[in-house]
């Protein structure tokens, strides 16, 4: 993929890790990368982000699991699947071998299942980053989400950070759906995360007007689409701007190279795609080409030279 | 290696026709050498409402013939109820209009390498997939018998050409307007009795495809569904498609019916969990 950006530095990196290129699968909207590998070679992206994992194999929620809305869809999955012994001793193999760079989210029904998770990956080879996900929503108790309070964002972070100590970088997932996200993003920092993932869905519900009860098996899921960008593009813009130095993973809503340019030029250094996917198979490389050609037609010659861009006093800028 | 989407491709293939029949559309596709991987049973996502649409999960359609050796290259053709914004957009496109589709994708119906005597039931436009079906099982010597059911008569889809690939065909509606009044799983205990099917090939909604499985369950006939759930992606990347299915130890797992269907083996769906949570998973 080299010779595509020919003149381009289109790199980057997540505290240490690094990227050829800024564009991801998101967590949850790649499975483990199989399904998406006949529509695309998936050591072109910059890297793969699988799907959270828990301790156990689970069975998720019951359908319906999904609605789509303007603009968007919810789902309320529940987080199938298969465990992480089975995902660590077949999944990361495969991408692995296919040359793909791998970054394994994890999550925990409680903040001990965290520190399980973060054992068993510790002696796992290759892997490029752990995302601790602490805020999917469908979970049993919306309660439950640790990062909707800094304490238990904070623990959870501590508890895979005390196993993992500096050689995988640690990226937490955080919710939009809290008063102040810059005060869970100090807290899961302070604890120990190298970079924030922003942002996961945003908590919603659908009411069949047949059954006139929520359509949704969970009855709640999570909103995700270009419905949410807007959302997206302002959490990483606020995180970005109290903690300038903390790389932020950008996602909600990219469909485009547009779109996630708006989400670099809001501070992240790098774009998971998601639901753009089930519409799209090849939507992931499609946007990284297009905001290559972007980044290009505004001057820039590095990815890095636009991250956070928009927080720049407008007299420094280009116009 | 990845055997998940194996022959899919995503391509930009173009309206040849666009009909009304009966309450369905009618559509033909210009799919080149697609066609060679589309078997029976297969579907197509197609992404709908054009450039601006709000509209942003593909539509999944069963893809009920494939055509091939035209002036054109190979053509498939969809038969779709306009009932949703997706698929009324898709019925409205003009001959000539192009679209963005993925396929062919899921397991496709399993044919017999021996001739059998086949039984196809299909529930509406569930029909649809069944004539492509039965002229690839006709041409492999087996008898091919048709049921089909709706609860009325404009919901019938059995074309003049897609009979002649079945032996018998009966029709059944609920109000009586076409075939005979009742149900389309009416004869179908007695045709068990006389020994008279093998294999059971169903397509339509969800409780038909249960009531057969129950009317099977105890005999040597084997029932091949194409299920229907709702998708986002048709890939299996959003694991919103699930059904309970069966494995051989007996423990139920959440398949996907977009990649492990949407044909399924009957016999593994455990039909009491559908739209439930199964136990735990222990191990």
């Amino acid at each position: 993929m080299n010779t595509e950006y020919d003149g381009f530095d289109y790199s980057t990196s997540l505290a240490g890790a690094s990227f050829p290129s800024p564009v991801f699968t998101a967590s949850g909207c790649a499975s483990s990368g199989k399904e998406l590998a006949q529509f695309f070679d998936l050591s072109d992206i910059g890297a793969v982000v699988t799907k959270s994992v828990m301790n156990k194999p689970r069975h998720g929620r019951s359908t319906p699991r999904m609605a789509e809305t303007p603009s968007g869809m919810l789902n309320s999955i529940g987080l199938q699947g298969p465990g992480i012994d089975h995902f660590l001793a077949n999944d990361v193999p495969w991408l692995l071998s296919k040359g793909s760079r791998v970054i394994v989210s994890i999550a925990g029904e409680t903040i001990d299942e965290y520190s399980v998770l973060a054992r068993k990956i510790r002696p796992v080879q290759g892997i490029s980053a752990i995302e601790v996900n602490i805020s999917c929503p469908n979970v049993e108790n919306r309660g439950m989400v640790f990062a909707c309070q800094t304490d238990t964002a904070a623990r959870a972070i501590d508890g895979v950070r005390k196993i993992i100590g500096g050689e995988i970088p640690i990226i937490a997932k955080l919710t939009p759906d809290v008063t102040d996200i810059t005060s869970i993003a100090s807290s899961v920092v302070d604890a120990g995360a190298d970079a924030l993932a922003l942002i996961n869905t945003v908590l919603g519900m659908v009411i069949n007007l047949d059954t006139m009860r929520p359509h949704l098996g969970g009855k709640t899921g999570g909103l995700s689409g270009p419905a949410i960008r807007p959302v997206a593009v302002r959490a990483i813009y606020q995180v970005h701007s109290a903690m300038p130095n903390v790389p932020i993973l950008g996602m909600g809503g990219v469909a485009s190279g547009r779109d996630a340019l708006e989400l670099i030029l809001a501070g992240a250094s790098g774009i998971s795609v998601g639901t753009a996917s089930f519409g799209d198979p090849t939507a992931i490389p499609r946007i990284q080409r297009e905001l290559h050609a972007l980044l290009v037609a505004r001057g820039f010659t590095s990815l890095r030279q636009a991250i956070g861009y928009a927080h720049r006093a407008s007299e420094e800028g280009a116009q | 290696m990845s055997t998940i989407n194996k022959s899919a491709a995503q391509i930009t293939a173009t309206i040849l026709s666009n009909k009304r029949v009966g309450a369905y559309h009618q559509i033909l596709l210009s799919i080149g050498d697609l066609a060679s991987v589309c078997r029976p049973g297969n579907f197509v996502a197609i992404a709908v409402g054009g450039e601006s649409s709000k509209m942003i999960l593909r539509r999944a359609f069963a893809i009920s013939r494939i055509t091939h050796g035209s002036a054109s290259g190979g053509a498939m053709e969809l038969i779709v109820a306009p009932h949703g914004s997706g698929s009324r957009w898709l019925c409205a496109q003009p001959e000539g209009s192009d679209v963005d589709i993925v396929a062919p994708l899921g397991k496709a119906f399993g044919i017999p390498t021996s001739p059998v005597n086949a039984l196809l039931v299909g529930g509406g436009y569930g029909s649809a997939p069944l004539f492509g079906l039965a002229e690839v099982l006709k041409a492999r010597g087996c008898r091919v018998d048709m049921l089909l059911g709706a609860s009325t008569g404009s919901k019938i889809y059995a074309p003049l050409e897609g009979k002649r690939s079945a032996s018998t065909l009966k029709i059944y509606t609920e109000d009586g307007s076409m075939g005979e009044r009742g149900r389309v799983t009416a004869p179908i205990p007695s045709l068990i009795e006389q020994g008279s099917i093998d294999v059971i090939y169903s397509c339509g909604p969800m409780s038909m495809l249960r009531a057969i499985s129950d009317l099977t369950t105890g005999t040597d006939v084997v029932h091949q569904c194409a299920v229907e759930e709702s998708m986002a992606c048709g890939i299996g990347i959003c694991m919103t498609c699930v059904l309970p299915v069966k494995g051989e130890d007996g423990t139920v797992s959440m398949l996907r019916s977009c990649i492990d269907g949407p044909v399924m083996d009957a016999s593994t769906v455990a039909w009491d969990l559908v739209g439930k949570t199964p136990p735990a998973v222990t191990l």
